[in-house]
């Protein structure tokens, strides 16, 4: 009962007590992934080009030629960062966490499945038939609920996201079921944009250099180099970007799912997409004209005292056995210093040495063909190219090391590379395949502070060993991913 | 609205929470939202089969609706994209129109049918799509162990 002099505490907004690792503006209106580095660069990017463009080019192309260029200039440019700040500040389809008691319901039920062995649960998948074609349901213990199709875990975020499509550094979030429309605008638009730049510079110089010589011409307008360059290397892969989702629009795909060749006639004959609606027009449609569900996690209401609370995540971190006890309180620094300590730990194995071997030996060679354009230049400055893998799945989260690695370095652009490695690297990590680490979003020191860990220390005891010494490789290969990117 | 918050009231001085169902999603046509029309055991002396299966069929009828492609869906995603998503300001999107429905149906659901048997469904909105929520509740001077308090009772007072 409340005393008359009781102090009452300002209401909080859900997006302040939100799980997952995201970051949230203006009152909880706008939501980004944690890592934003990228995207202010992508942003600067877009600003300088487009501002030495209509700045020193422009008027001459105005001029000369007609008026009209600068308009169709600003018209295009106005839509890209239109749409980067709708993929970028928009809810991908966050699903949110199951409440305690949805949690133990489906504990209860999964026990009575298994018949309960004490020992290690068994991977815990559901099969559902889709359309005539067998799909696998898998259990996140992050979230505590089994994600419906095509949703899958972003360890980057810590959420589960409907309809995955990859997590994209360049827009600083997730791309998935909410935003994959706005995404695809944004990267054909620049493609658009970045062609029109590209040639309108190319013309400017032509025509000034008929005049006064090309080097003259040049040094009359030194920023249309720089606008050259950095257009020519981004029409390679921005271009092959929008092909690519040109194609995985039409077939009705997500860019996780044509990674991991899920719907691919080579897995067999009768292997085949269930979500598409058999033709290449009413996909499209469907993609960017269908309805837009609203966001599942109401982010700017507010928290009622009596809501349920949610379950926090057990089964999957507890694989990470020892440092158990220290996640509650970890802090950045922390973080750092466990992330580090993983890798030292890990550093004598040979896994580690392979790896660190491979980001360099990038070669163009399209191993698995596919009929995709530009899918095997290697070049600089490729949005959402290596990301996909973004996401803890065994056979791609090495390559993810590797090209997460590589992507501080050299942004690596096409599929083709992705299918290199996990081929390359499936053998040996064949054994941790059925691990459930790929549930697991993080290593232990990522965790953020002050989550409620304290209970899963009685976890401890049974999942300890038969795990701990995989679960040690792949810690090491996130603690170093962790650390790549700090 | 308030001879409901009435009934809530009356359940929630006179009956306690006894235990929670759970409907989970049924994916066998894709991704769409239909929730799961088998008959839950827990239930089974509450309320007829029947009645609790033409609520969950008129729910997945709703979310049908608000999913469905077709031509309103296609007119209203170009019009938006061709005023920059401005247009969402000002306007509501079809499938949120549905989700108000759908919220209004619960809410006369759970006054007519449910709360007179000791039940009340919580809208899945409020549990991310994932499940209907069924709270059974025991009248408290008859149960032996009751479990919670106020816990779920106010979620669909909306």
């Amino acid at each position: 009962m409340e005393t008359p002099y009781k102090k009452r505490t300002p209401k909080r907004r859900k997006w302040e007590s939100f799980p997952g690792r995201n970051k949230f503006y203006c009152n909880g209106r706008l939501m980004m992934a944690k890592q934003t580095g990228v995207f202010y660069l992508t942003l600067v990017l877009i600003l300088v080009t487009c501002g030495l463009f209509f700045t020193f080019d422009c008027p001459f192309l105005a001029l000369e030629l007609t008026p009209v260029i600068p308009v169709i200039g600003g018209v295009l440019f106005m839509f890209v960062l239109g749409t980067l700040l709708r993929t970028s500040f928009s809810d991908p389809g966050v699903l949110p966490r199951a409440t305690s008691d949805e949690a133990a319901d489906l504990e209860r039920q999964i026990d009575v499945a298994n018949g309960s062995t004490g020992y290690r649960p068994p991977p815990r998948t559901k099969e559902v038939v889709i359309n005539g074609q067998t799909v696998k349901l898998k259990y996140c213990f992050t979230c505590k609920i089994f994600r419906p199709p095509r949703a899958s875990h972003c360890s980057l975020c810590d959420n589960c996201v409907e309809r995955f499509d990859h997590h994209c550094p360049w827009v600083g979030n997730c791309v998935g079921r909410r935003n994959y429309r706005f995404f695809y605008m944004f990267i054909l638009s620049l493609s658009f944009l970045t062609i029109f730049i590209f040639s309108f510079v190319i013309t400017h110089i032509i025509l000034r250099s008929h005049r006064s010589g090309f080097l003259k011409a040049l040094k009359d307008s030194p920023a249309s180099v720089l606008e050259v360059v950095v257009c020519f290397f981004s029409v390679w892969s921005i271009v092959g970007l929008s092909g690519f989702h040109t194609y995985l629009i039409s077939s009705n795909q997500t860019t996780n799912e044509d990674i991991k060749g899920s719907w691919s006639s080579k897995r067999g004959k009768d292997n085949y997409n269930p979500y598409s609606h058999g033709n290449i027009f009413t996909n499209c449609c469907a993609a960017l004209c269908g309805p837009l569900p609203p966001s599942l996690i109401d982010r700017r209401g507010f928290i009622q005292s009596g809501t349920p609370q949610l379950a926090p995540p057990t089964n999957g971190i507890s694989m990470y056995g020892a440092t158990q006890s220290q996640q509650s309180h970890m802090c950045d620094q922390d973080q750092c210093i466990q992330s580090t300590k993983f890798v030292l730990q890990a550093a004598a194995t040979p896994l580690l040495q392979q790896q660190s071997s491979d980001p360099v030996i990038l070669t163009a060679s399209t191993e698995n063909g596919g009929p995709l354009p530009g899918r095997t230049s290697l070049n600089l400055g490729g949005p959402c190219t290596s990301l996909p893998l973004g996401q803890p799945t065994p056979p791609t989260s090495t390559p993810s090391l590797s090209c997460h690695e590589a992507s501080d370095m050299l942004p690596i652009h096409g599929h083709s590379h992705v299918h290199n490695h996990g081929h390359t690297l499936q053998e040996p990590m064949a054994h941790h395949h059925f691990l459930t680490p790929e549930e697991v979003p993080s290593p232990p020191g990522m965790l953020p502070c002050g989550s409620p860990m304290g209970h899963s220390h009685t976890m401890q005891a049974g999942f300890y060993n038969p795990a701990s010494q995989d679960s040690l490789h792949e810690d090491s290969v996130r603690g170093l991913v962790k650390l790549s990117s700090v | 609205m308030a001879t409901e918050f009435h009934n809530l009231q009356e359940l929630r001085h006179s009956a306690s929470l006894a235990n929670k169902v759970f409907i989970q999603r049924d994916y066998s046509e894709g991704t769409t939202c239909r929730f799961q029309t088998k008959f839950p055991s827990e239930l089974e002396s509450r309320i007829e089969r029947k009645l609790f299966e033409d609520t969950v069929k008129t729910l997945n009828n709703y979310y049908t609706e608000a999913e469905k492609i077709g031509g309103q869906s296609y007119l209203e995603g170009c019009l938006a994209c061709s005023t920059a998503y401005l247009i969402f300001l000002c306007m509501e999107t079809r499938y949120e129109k549905v989700l108000k429905k759908i919220s209004k149906y619960i809410q006369e659901q759970n006054e007519k049918i449910f709360a007179p048997r000791g039940l009340l469904i919580t809208d899945p909105i409020e549990r991310g799509m994932r499940v209907i929520e069924i709270s059974i509740y025991e009248d408290r001077g008859s149960s032996g162990s009751s479990s919670g308090s106020s816990s779920v009772s106010g979620s669909t007072a909306r």
